[in-house]
C-alpha cells in the first residue's frame, strides 16, 4: 500500500455548537447596525476596522494563542467555526484575516519575546493588519528563488529589492517577509533565506498599487530601498527559513476560506430558482451543494488532524486543489444554471452582480496561497511520485 | 488507517485470500464463490448488520460500512452489500435472517412491489444486483390499503430473468407475481422504499471509495515501473498532474462516503441497537426523530434538524432524517461523480495493459461505472437534494452544511 489518505469523518466538538450560535448572532446584529452587507462584503473591499476590533473584544482573533500574548487558548476547531461562519456572511475580515491564519501563528513560534509582547496582543484586539511577502517579479511560485536582498548593518540589516502581489500591503502595518541572506549552496537550493517581520512604516518601503482585473486594489509592489530591520526581527533561523515554512502550509491551505469566498453565489443561486426548481436547476444545485458538503467534510477533517498535532500536508493539498477548482468553476456553473430561471426573482440583480464579481476574481483562486500546479506536485510527491 | 477496527482487518485478509482480483481475474469457473462465501460467513461478516438474537453476528453499522469499503478495495463480486442491506432491512421488523447470499429491494428509484389482502406479493423490480446468485430476497413493500411491510422471499419463488451489469455481474429484473412470502412484517413508520435507496446508497458509495482508494494505489504502482523516453512514465509532470487529480477524487469519495456511513452508524433511527446485544430493543423508527442524532456525535445547532415536511412536493419522504439524506445523498453523487472521472484518468495512465482483460483495472473501473446506477444515480440523488434545498430555502442552506 503506498497511498494512504487519511479523511476520517471528525465531527466538530460540542462547544463549537454554542460558538457558532454566538457568532451568527453577532453576525446578524452587526448586518441589522449597517456594519456591513452580507450581499456586497467582498464586492465593497471587505476591509473595515471597525468590525475588525469588534471581532478581536469578543475574542475571535488569535484564538489558539497563549493568553499570555492576548489569546484566548481555545481550540483550532472553534477557530474553524468563527472563519467559516465569518466567510460565508461575507464578514470584512481583510484587516485581520492574515494576521490571525498565518503571521500570529509565526510570530508566535520564531520571534523575539519583544516582538511577540509587542505585536501579537495587538493583533488579538483586531488592529493589526498584516501583509506576506514572498512573491517577487522573478519568483513566485518558485519561492527558493527570491533575490530582495537582507544585508548585515549595524544593529540589524537592510532590505533592498522589490515583492510583488503582495495583498494588503496598502493597509498593513507589517509583512512577514522573505529575504535572501546567503546565496544557495550546491547542496540545498533552498539555503540562504531568512523571515522578518517587517514594519511597514519603515523609511525606505514604498507600496506601489496594482489594480486587478475585476477593478480593485488588493495587491500591490513593494519595493525596498535600503529599509533597516533591527536584529530581532528576524524569524527563526538566519539562511534558514525553509525548515519554517511548510508546516504552516497546511493551515494555510486546507481552510474553509478555500472554498467559501464565493459563496454568495450558490446561496442567491438558489434564491434565484425559487422554491420549485425545474429538473435541470435541481440537478445541478443538487450535486453543488453535495460537492461542497464533501468539500466541507474533507477540510474539517484536516482541521481535527491539525488540531490533533498531526501534519496531514498531502491532505491539506487535496483540500485547496479541490476546493479552488470547485470554487473557480461555481460562477460559470450558477451562470449556466440560472439561463432559464424566471426574470423576475426578486434577487435577480443581486445575483447578476455577485456572479459578475465572481466570475471576475474566479481565475486568482487557483493561483493565491499556491498554485494548482504546485498543489499538485506536493500530492504527487506524497503519492510516491517524486 | 491506523484505526482500522478488528472486523475490517479481518474482512481485508479473507478477500485478500478468497477474492484476490488477479485470482479471480484469471478464474475459469465459479468454483471460488462457494468456498469464498463460507469464508466471509465464518467470520459473520456477510449479516454484520443483524444481531445476534436474529442469527446475525451483530458486529453493527460501522463495521459493515467498514467491510465494504475493503470490499471495494478488493472489486469483490460477491452480494456482501447485497446480503448486509437485506439483513438490516429484516432486522428492522424482528425477523431472522436465513443462512446463505441474499439481496434486497427496491434498488431503483420508483420500482414498487405490492403485498396484496391475500399475503402475496406482486410487482416488478427492474434491477436487483446479483439475484441470480442469491437464496433470499429482502423487498420493502407496500399494503394495497397503504403501509410498508418488510417480506423475505425465496429467490426460487420470483421469477428472475437474465441480465448482466457493466461489470459482468449478475444484475436481474425481478417479477413478482402473486408470491407468498416466507415472512413479511409490517414495516416501522418511516422505514419505506426511500430509507432502503439511501442506506443502499451510502453502503455502495463505501464500496466506490475502496475500489477508487485501489485504482489510485494501482496506477501510482504502475506509473513508478513502467518506463518510456527514458525514465518511469511517474516522474513526467503531465502524469504526476493526472495522478494528483485522482488523488483528490478519491479523496472525496473516501470523506463524502465515510461521513455518510458515521452519520447513519451515529443515527438512532437508522440503528437497530447495540452492537452484539442480545435480544436488541425493537427498532427505533417511528420514533420522534427531530434532533434525532445523538449529542454526542452532533452540533444540534439552531435551526434544529427537522425531517423533511410530509405531502404535497416533498422530494424526500418523511422517511428519515434530513442530516442523513443530506449525507447519503451526497455521498453518492460525488462518489459518483469521482468515480467517472477517477476510472477515467486510471484508464489513460495505464495506457493499453489497462484496456486489456489480463489486467485487473477493469475489475474495478467496470463496478465503479455499474455502482453508479444502484440505489440511486448521482443524477437522481442530485434532483431530490436541490430540491429539499430549494424548498428549505437559501437562508437555510448553509445551516444545514454546517450542522454537519
Amino acid at each position: 500500500m503506498n497511498t494512504e489518505l487519511t479523511f476520517d469523518p471528525i465531527r466538530l466538538p460540542p462547544e463549537c455548537a454554542a460558538l457558532r450560535a454566538e457568532v451568527r448572532a453577532f453576525l446578524a446584529e452587526e448586518i441589522e447596525a449597517g456594519t456591513f452587507s452580507p450581499h456586497g462584503g467582498a464586492i465593497d473591499g471587505n476591509f473595515s476596522a471597525e468590525f475588525s476590533r469588534k471581532v478581536g473584544a469578543r475574542g475571535w482573533i488569535g484564538m489558539t494563542w497563549p493568553k499570555q500574548y492576548g489569546g484566548h487558548e481555545r481550540s483550532f476547531l472553534e477557530r474553524y467555526v468563527v472563519t467559516e461562519e465569518f466567510r460565508v456572511a461575507n464578514a470584512p475580515v481583510r484587516l485581520h484575516f492574515v494576521a490571525d491564519r498565518q503571521s500570529g501563528p509565526v510570530i508566535l513560534r520564531y520571534a523575539s519575546e519583544r516582538v511577540k509582547a509587542g505585536i501579537l496582543p495587538r493583533i488579538c484586539r483586531g488592529e493589526v493588519c498584516f501583509a506576506i511577502g514572498m512573491s517577487e517579479p522573478n519568483s513566485g511560485s518558485d519561492l527558493f528563488a527570491a533575490q530582495t536582498r537582507a544585508t548585515r548593518a549595524d544593529g540589524g540589516w537592510l532590505i533592498n529589492g522589490t515583492k510583488v502581489w503582495t495583498s494588503n500591503a496598502h493597509h498593513a502595518d507589517y509583512m512577514i517577509g522573505l529575504f535572501r541572506t546567503s546565496a544557495p549552496t550546491k547542496e540545498n537550493r533552498r539555503h540562504g533565506l531568512t523571515q522578518f517581520v517587517v514594519d511597514m512604516k519603515t523609511p525606505g518601503i514604498t507600496v506601489n498599487p496594482i489594480w486587478h482585473m475585476a477593478g480593485q486594489h488588493d495587491f500591490n509592489e513593494v519595493v525596498f530601498t535600503d529599509a533597516f530591520m533591527p536584529d530581532d526581527h528576524v524569524l527563526g533561523e538566519v539562511d534558514g527559513a525553509w525548515k519554517q515554512a511548510t508546516s504552516e502550509l497546511a493551515y494555510e491551505r486546507s481552510g474553509p476560506e478555500r472554498f467559501l469566498e464565493t459563496y454568495y453565489v450558490l446561496a442567491e443561486l438558489v434564491r434565484v430558482l425559487g422554491d420549485k426548481p425545474d429538473t435541470r436547476g435541481a440537478e445541478g444545485v443538487g450535486r453543488l451543494v453535495a460537492e461542497l458538503h464533501a468539500l466541507r467534510r474533507m477540510s474539517v477533517s484536516v482541521a481535527g488532524m491539525l488540531a490533533a498535532g498531526k501534519e496531514p500536508v498531502v491532505e491539506a493539498a487535496i483540500v485547496k486543489d479541490v476546493g479552488t477548482i470547485w470554487e473557480q468553476r461555481l460562477p460559470h456553473r450558477a451562470r449556466d444554471l440560472a439561463a432559464f430561471a424566471a426574470d423576475g426573482a426578486a434577487n435577480r440583480a443581486t445575483f447578476e452582480e455577485q456572479l459578475a464579481y465572481a466570475t471576475l476574481i474566479a481565475p486568482k483562486l487557483t493561483i493565491q496561497g499556491g498554485t494548482t500546479e504546485i498543489l499538485r506536485g506536493i500530492i504527487a510527491r506524497g503519492l510516491g511520485l517524486r | 488507517m491506523a484505526n482500522d477496527s478488528l472486523v475490517a482487518e479481518t474482512a481485508r485478509r479473507i478477500f485478500r485470500d478468497v477474492c484476490d482480483p488477479q485470482t479471480l481475474n484469471r478464474a475459469a469457473d465459479d468454483s471460488w464463490v462457494a468456498p469464498a462465501w463460507s469464508a466471509l460467513e465464518e467470520a459473520g461478516l456477510p449479516l454484520a448488520w443483524v444481531p445476534e438474537a436474529l442469527g446475525g453476528s451483530g458486529a453493527g453499522l460501522a463495521d459493515g460500512f467498514a467491510v465494504l469499503r475493503e470490499a471495494g478495495r478488493a472489486a469483490v463480486p460477491l452480494p456482501i452489500a447485497e446480503t448486509l442491506l437485506a439483513g438490516w432491512m429484516l432486522a428492522q421488523v424482528g425477523v431472522s435472517a436465513p443462512k446463505g447470499p441474499m439481496t434486497c429491494g427496491p434498488v431503483r428509484d420508483g420500482d414498487k412491489v405490492v403485498l396484496a389482502d391475500n399475503g402475496t406479493l406482486s410487482g416488478r423490480l427492474r434491477a436487483v444486483p446479483l439475484a441470480k446468485a442469491t437464496g433470499h430476497l429482502a423487498v420493502l413493500a407496500e399494503r394495497e390499503a397503504g403501509g410498508g411491510v418488510v417480506a423475505l422471499v425465496e429467490a426460487g419463488a420470483v421469477q428472475i430473468a437474465d441480465g448482466t451489469s457493466l461489470a459482468g455481474d449478475a444484475l436481474n429484473p425481478v417479477h413478482f407475481d402473486g408470491v407468498r412470502p416466507v415472512a413479511v412484517e409490517d414495516a416501522p413508520s418511516g422505514l419505506d422504499a426511500g430509507a432502503v435507496l439511501l442506506m443502499g446508497a451510502a453502503g455502495r458509495a463505501m464500496q466506490m471509495a475502496g475500489a477508487l482508494e485501489a485504482i489510485l494505489d494501482l496506477s501510482v504502482a504502475y506509473a513508478n515501473e513502467r518506463v518510456a523516453f527514458g525514465r518511469p512514465i511517474g516522474k513526467f509532470q503531465a502524469v504526476q498532474q493526472s495522478l494528483a487529480r485522482l488523488a483528490g477524487e478519491a479523496a472525496a469519495a473516501i470523506a463524502a462516503a465515510g461521513s455518510a456511513a458515521d452519520a447513519i452508524a451515529a443515527s438512532p433511527v437508522f440503528a437497530f441497537g447495540e452492537p452484539g446485544a442480545a435480544g436488541s430493543p425493537p427498532p427505533l423508527w417511528g420514533r420522534d426523530r427531530v434532533g434525532g442524532i445523538p449529542e454526542h456525535r452532533s452540533e444540534g445547532l439552531p435551526p434544529p434538524l427537522t425531517p423533511p415536511h410530509k405531502g404535497e412536493g416533498n422530494p424526500v419522504g418523511a422517511s428519515f432524517e434530513e442530516a442523513v439524506f443530506l449525507e447519503a445523498a451526497s455521498a453518492k453523487i460525488r462518489v459518483g461523480e469521482a468515480a467517472g472521472e477517477g476510472a477515467a484518468i486510471a484508464h489513460q495512465v495505464l495506457g493499453a495493459i489497462g484496456f486489456t482483460q489480463e489486467h485487473v483495472l477493469h475489475r474495478y473501473t467496470r463496478r465503479l461505472w455499474a455502482w453508479r446506477d444502484d440505489f440511486g444515480s448521482e443524477s437522481v440523488w442530485a434532483v431530490k437534494l436541490g430540491q429539499l434545498v430549494a424548498a428549505k430555502g437559501a437562508d437555510a442552506l448553509w445551516p444545514m452544511l454546517a450542522a454537519r
